[in-house]
């Protein structure tokens, strides 16, 4: 019995050797001087990796900076904090973070500035109380402008143009479509009038549905904005099935996997959504002004790198700028990352 | 048939003691792993991360894992009866969101203690009700009333958060109760603790002393082995598994409002799937889903393998799937060493 006892210890310690070894194959590299950790809502989302990538492609161009790309298992504000909590015992420099809950985040960020670490959100923000800057990917008026430009240089400035939007009751939809609105007004639109907005609630086959309704109801129906992701691909494939490329173009917010067939057949010319390497690269920047003591007050300058500079806001809300441009150039490419 | 019936025995059968060794063989080996996990981790972590034997780093690291600790004593007792309770986090959930609009209104600490602990016993007395009036597989209840409380809690909240909380209520959950006090000798010093886990280490010896110290927690045990053998030797298993399910609401309103507390927000997604990582813990702890097998040490130091681990790993920047993973093995691996030992006949069967 007493040896039948030691050798199950023996085999019991074998098992916990090779279960611990996980943690011992991945010893932290610690060569660079500054260490920012940029803590995503899930891992395994290739949006969030583009990002990272940004991120890295920042680092390098600053020098002695080490980017730690982590998340949660599961996309929950517990979780996170969790990793965040890990983060602070590391005693990182810049933490940055895509938040999965704004409120539930604010004591955590909080208690990493009490211990010298700065905070900044991106992508989905923290509340202001728990962190110094939140960089938006883009602004309402530049995202409405954005999108009347981009029609009416397909249209060369001619034809009528619709919108399709999600649901009514969408104030992020209202206050864009509010925005294109006041882009509208400036002369050279004068022969683009704007001549209905139908709404498709974010789902596939009302918003395709809506799309077939508006070109029977506006037969010299040019052009239609769908600043919803939804939206624009069933528009878009309303478009190829009723053999209208070439009579109708369809642009707005899109993801370039979804868009990428529809921009190639000829249904959309160009669309826009944020460049995710972009978004990680300026954020990373900004950290990195944030780590060489820069002020975050409301009205001052951070870089952004090659990106330019941006101004910080109210509430520490710094704007990155206006949503980046797919067309059949650089869609393709795009497609594989989002 | 027509075999002639023997004639009944002269004498009673005489009951033997079962062998002392068996089951007191499984609680030995079972701990004995747990411990070598233990050390195992701490060795590892501290050797792999500079940053991992820093009290206030470990004082932090139990503050994730310390309430669903808690709930994990009561899924202790039920597990070891034949029951479990899936509902907790979804009580979790609703208790918060009563304790947030509590809060709104204007009650202090104590107050939004009571009504955390108050919401989290009344859906322990539903679940109890269905369960044992109602005759109802524990399982298929409270995967119900998960539906049901989370449900509620998302009708009523919509995709809005609860934010306002008196700061002294924050402060019970977001600083540490015991602060850390020097002695001047830089091994001996009293380190922080965050109420949380002081609770549960509290809890944790008043379940261990009722388990294993009182004629209840041999009751309990006498359930989860036979709960029909159980019920003839006149133990009230009715009403001790409804007393079971009360202890699971009551602390998961505990956790909800520690857990408010600490998060100062929210929302009706609080708690989500931490029935299943609660479950772990009690499986890992080495309590049987079979019923009538475990001990509150096993629990507290799978809880603490577990936090661990989740926390040397996080330190390495090991991505959250793959600690899920490694969680999975580990939890399989545990369970399966003592059969396979048995298997390979490196231990002789009882008796």
């Amino acid at each position: 019995m007493k040896t039948t006892r030691r050798e199950l210890i023996r085999i019991a310690g074998a098992g916990a050797v090779v279960l611990a070894a996980p943690a011992i194959i991945t010893r932290p590299a610690r060569a660079a001087n500054k260490r920012i950790a940029l803590i995503v809502k899930n891992l395994g989302n290739s949006y969030f990796d583009a990002c990272a990538n940004g991120a890295k492609e920042a680092a390098a161009e600053l020098g002695g900076i080490e980017i730690i790309y982590t998340a949660s298992a599961k996309p929950t504000a517990e979780e996170q904090i969790a990793v965040i909590d890990a983060q602070i015992a590391q005693k990182v420099d810049g933490i940055i973070v895509s938040a999965n809950d704004a409120d539930a985040l604010v004591p955590v960020g909080k208690k990493a500035a009490e211990r010298g670490i700065k905070v900044m959100s991106f992508d989905s923000a923290i509340a202001p109380a728990g962190r110094t800057v939140h960089l938006s990917a883009s602004s309402t008026p530049l995202i409405g402008a954005k999108q009347v430009q981009m029609i009416a240089k397909t249209l060369g400035n001619k034809g009528e143009v619709a919108i399709l939007s999600a649901a009514s009751t969408m104030t992020n939809q209202n206050s864009w479509i509010e925005a294109m609105k006041e882009e509208w007004k400036k002369p050279e639109y004068a022969e683009m009038p704007l001549v209905a907005t139908v709404y498709g609630d974010d789902q596939d086959d009302k918003s395709y549905r809506e799309m077939q309704g508006l070109v029977k109801a506006h037969p010299n129906l040019r052009g239609v904005i769908s600043p919803t992701t939804i939206g624009i691909r069933s528009g878009a494939k309303a478009i190829v099935d009723g053999g209208l490329i070439g009579k109708v173009y369809i642009t707005g917010l899109g993801l370039p996997s979804e868009m990428k067939d529809y921009v190639m057949q000829g249904a959309c010319d160009s669309f826009a959504i944020w460049n995710p390497v972009e978004y990680g690269y300026a954020s990373t920047m900004i950290m990195a002004d944030l780590l060489n003591g820069k002020d975050a007050a409301e009205g001052a300058k951070l870089s952004m790198g090659k990106k330019g500079e941006t101004t910080v806001g109210k509430d520490g809300e710094a704007v990155m700028g206006e949503p980046f441009e797919f067309n059949k150039t650089n869609v393709e490419e795009f497609a594989k990352i989002f | 048939m027509n075999a002639p019936i023997s004639p009944p025995p002269e004498t009673r059968y005489t009951v033997l003691d079962a062998p002392r060794r068996g089951i007191r063989d499984v609680l030995m080996r079972w701990e004995v792993i747990l411990v070598i996990l233990l050390a195992a981790t701490t060795v590892v972590n501290t050797m792999v991360s500079p940053y991992f034997l820093d009290v206030f780093n470990l004082a932090d690291a139990t503050f994730n894992f310390s309430e669903k600790a808690i709930i994990a004593l009561a899924m202790a007792l039920l597990i070891l009866v034949r029951q479990i309770d899936l509902s907790v986090a979804a009580i979790v959930a609703l208790a918060a969101m009563g304790i947030g609009y509590a809060a709104e209104a204007g009650f202090g600490p104590g107050a939004l203690f009571a009504v955390g602990i108050g919401i989290g016993l009344a859906c322990g007395v539903f679940n109890g009700l269905l369960v044992t009036g109602a005759g109802l597989p524990a399982i298929v209840v409270t995967i119900g009333t998960m539906s049901l409380f989370r449900g509620l809690t998302q009708v009523v909240l919509g995709d809005q958060a609860k934010t306002k909380y008196p700061q002294e209520f924050l402060d019970l959950g977001q600083s540490y109760f015991i602060k850390m006090k020097e002695t001047g000798i830089s091994w001996l010093f009293v380190p922080p603790v965050p109420l949380s886990f002081l609770i549960f280490l509290v809890l944790a010896v008043l379940f261990g002393i009722v388990l294993h110290k009182t004629a209840t927690g041999r009751k309990l045990f006498a359930i989860g082995s036979n709960p029909i053998a159980a019920r003839f030797s006149g133990i009230p298993v009715d009403r001790l598994t409804f007393l079971l399910f009360m202890v699971s609401g009551i602390l998961s309103g505990l956790a909800a409002a520690l857990l408010t507390a600490r998060l100062g927000s929210m929302r009706s997604n609080i708690a989500i799937g931490w029935e299943l990582d609660i479950v772990t813990m009690v499986i890992l702890g080495g309590v049987s889903i079979a019923g009538g097998v475990g001990s509150i040490l096993g629990v507290v130091l799978a809880v603490f393998v577990l936090g661990l681990v989740t926390f040397g790993m996080s330190l390495n920047n090991i991505p959250g799937q793959v600690v899920s993973v490694y969680i999975g093995a580990l939890l399989i691996a545990v369970i399966a060493i003592p059969r396979i030992v048995d298997r390979l006949g490196l231990r002789k069967p009882a008796g």
